[in-house]
């Protein structure tokens, strides 16, 4: 029992650090979005500490309304969401048939899609960024939403054949026994079925969305057009004046839900990743 | 009325056949990685090997100038310098940091949820944002990383370090910060690994008398490998090309001493114009991924095999 009990001790004492560490940053995103102007630009004060005038929520109230930031919040979800739709669209067929219907060439083709995703924005972004140009979609969401998929789509495909792997073939076979096409057995087994499973890539896949930043800065300069990841880089940090308590507040909003979701997927996800590799 | 049928029917089957149907169901997926990757990985080697400038699509062939001329510049060479040190650097970190971290975490405990909830925040949240927050941390006068040396007695209140405007302390902030960023990944991966090991290795190993360190140095890590060889390629993808966070941390200064592939890539191409030379820049990560991806290839045929 004592060994036991100095395990667990031995266990937190690893685990203690490392979890102040990296979650220390966003306590203090927390701590600085509370801060009045004042209280924050007085060196004598202890940053740990509220002073005078805080805690407020005044910089959350700056930043909703004297910045557009509610603006590109609404276009990171549009952009988002748009993209989701193209890549479940595009990546769910051919998950489902990288994981029933073609045999051996079907894993191959399934790792080299995968693959793709590793070829990094930074690589394309110059050609990309004049093709968006050519075609005049230069400082509008249409151009992250139609480039986006070239990464999304790889990086979804992977998990969701894993997840259609998963579910006993003999649940399609009595549908298809009793006359269904494979389309409508797909459309009304198969996919209703996996819902977790999509449901899981769909975070990930909005997360991916959230998170890139070359195409976003290379295609974007109109800032009403910005989304979340370039705008408040670019729009609230002007010159040397920097209003750090709502600069905190803004990369904190988005931060918490999105974590949020991340760790309630997070081991599903892995099951889909898995799943695609060792069955 | 069956002259209509027919042709619609034979359709349909057409569907129901796997030799059809598959390709049918992949074809999508393929077009786009196409069109969006494939295509501009092509374009981007064209470009690589013209004078093209902003505002066109082609330019004059110049062979490889472009690329000789980038070697003999110096923020080219202090790029790729930088390139390869802080991603072997932040690699080393993740990777020690993740196989220790992933034995605690893979054991149950009271608290596991909040302590992987926090262990997890850095890859969960948007990292241009995240970024902005080490920005503030590492403030040149309100860094509250000085606060605490301060305090500590282990600077100098008067001379204390500026972490974004000093070279190598630049260097070591935008390190530390993608060690931080990619230390949850490798753990949450290397955690998979940990679990998918049999029982029967862990039976085995206890009635051959294997405990302790002897059973994690002969057993856990042999089998722990691969997987985390896995995350360590990511991992290099990951670090060697980000923009992100040297974008918003230094740009590249003070003085191009923090200058990345990417970021060069980034002022040459789309800031300065010059097309062609930012499209070299950007393809000389090319055989480095190259090679991470065999190595990758290679790993995945083993464990396949096993």
């Amino acid at each position: 029992m004592p060994l036991r009990r100095l395990d667990k001790l031995v266990t937190w004492l690893v685990v203690g650090p490392f979890a102040i560490v990296l979650a220390f940053p966003f306590y203090w995103m927390l701590q600085t979005s509370l801060k009045s102007e004042i209280d924050l630009y007085n060196v004598e004060n202890v940053p740990f500490a509220f002073g005078e005038g805080s805690p407020t929520l005044d910089n959350y109230r700056f930043l909703f309304e004297e910045t557009q930031y509610a603006r590109w919040l609404l276009n990171t979800v549009l952009v988002g969401l748009a993209v989701v739709v193209i890549t479940l669209a595009v990546a769910m067929p051919a998950g489902y048939a990288l994981a029933r219907l073609s045999g051996r060439w079907g894993q191959s083709l399934g790792v080299g899609i995968f693959l793709v995703y590793l070829v990094p924005p930074t690589l394309l972004f110059l050609p990309l960024s004049r093709v968006i140009a050519e075609v005049g979609l230069q400082d509008r969401l249409a151009s992250l939403i139609l480039v986006y998929p070239g990464f999304t789509i790889p990086f979804a495909t992977w998990p969701l054949m894993g997840f259609f792997k998963s579910i006993p073939r003999e649940l399609e076979d009595a549908a298809l026994v009793d006359g269904a096409s494979r389309i409508r057995t797909l459309v009304r087994i198969v996919f209703p079925i996996s819902l977790p499973g999509i449901l899981t890539v769909v975070i990930f896949t909005f997360s991916l969305c959230v998170n890139e930043f070359v195409y976003a800065i290379a295609f974007i300069t109109a800032s009403d057009s910005k989304v979340i990841s370039t705008g408040i880089y670019t729009e609230l940090i002007r010159g040397d004046v920097f209003y750090w308590g709502a600069l905190m507040a803004s990369t904190l909003i988005p931060s918490i839900p999105l974590a949020l979701l991340y760790n309630t997927f997070l081991d599903r996800f892995i099951a889909g990743f898995t799943g695609g590799a060792f069955r | 009325m069956a002259t209509v049928a027919l042709p619609r029917r034979r359709k349909r089957d057409l569907l129901e056949q796997r030799r059809f149907l598959a390709p049918a169901l992949i074809a999508p997926a393929l077009i786009f990685v196409g069109l969006l990757v494939g295509a501009p990985l092509v374009m981007a080697v064209y470009l690589s090997l013209t004078n093209a400038t902003a505002g066109s699509l082609t330019g004059d062939f110049v062979g490889f100038e472009n690329f000789t001329e980038q070697w003999s510049d110096p923020n080219f060479r202090t790029a790729l310098r930088n390139t390869v040190v802080f991603t072997l650097l932040a690699n080393a970190i993740v990777v020690v940091g993740a196989a220790i971290l992933s034995h605690f975490l893979v054991r149950d405990f009271r608290g596991k949820w909040i302590a992987r909830f926090l262990i997890l925040l850095p890859w969960a949240a948007p990292v241009p944002l995240s970024t902005i927050g080490f920005l503030w941390i590492f403030d040149s006068l309100f860094s509250v990383v000085n606060w605490v040396l301060v305090h500590l007695s282990l600077v100098n209140e008067f001379n204390p370090p500026q972490w974004l405007g000093e070279p190598n302390k630049a260097l070591a902030a935008i390190t530390s910060v993608h060690a931080w960023r990619l230390l949850p990944f490798a753990t949450v991966i290397m955690i998979a690994g940990l679990a998918s090991i049999p029982k029967e290795v862990d039976d085995a190993a206890r009635v051959d008398g294997a405990t302790g360190l002897k059973k994690l140095w002969f057993v856990t890590l042999p089998l722990q490998l691969p997987i985390a060889t896995i995350a360590v390629l990511f991992g290099i993808v990951f670090t060697a090309t980000d923009m992100a966070v040297v974008y918003i941390l230094t740009r590249g200064g003070p003085f191009n001493s923090t200058q990345m592939l990417p970021m060069w890539a980034f002022q040459t191409g789309i800031q300065a114009g010059s097309l062609g030379p930012g499209a070299a820049v950007a393809l000389f990560l090319l055989p480095v991924l190259a090679l991470v991806t065999v190595l990758m290839l290679l790993f995945a045929k083993r464990v396949e095999v096993t």
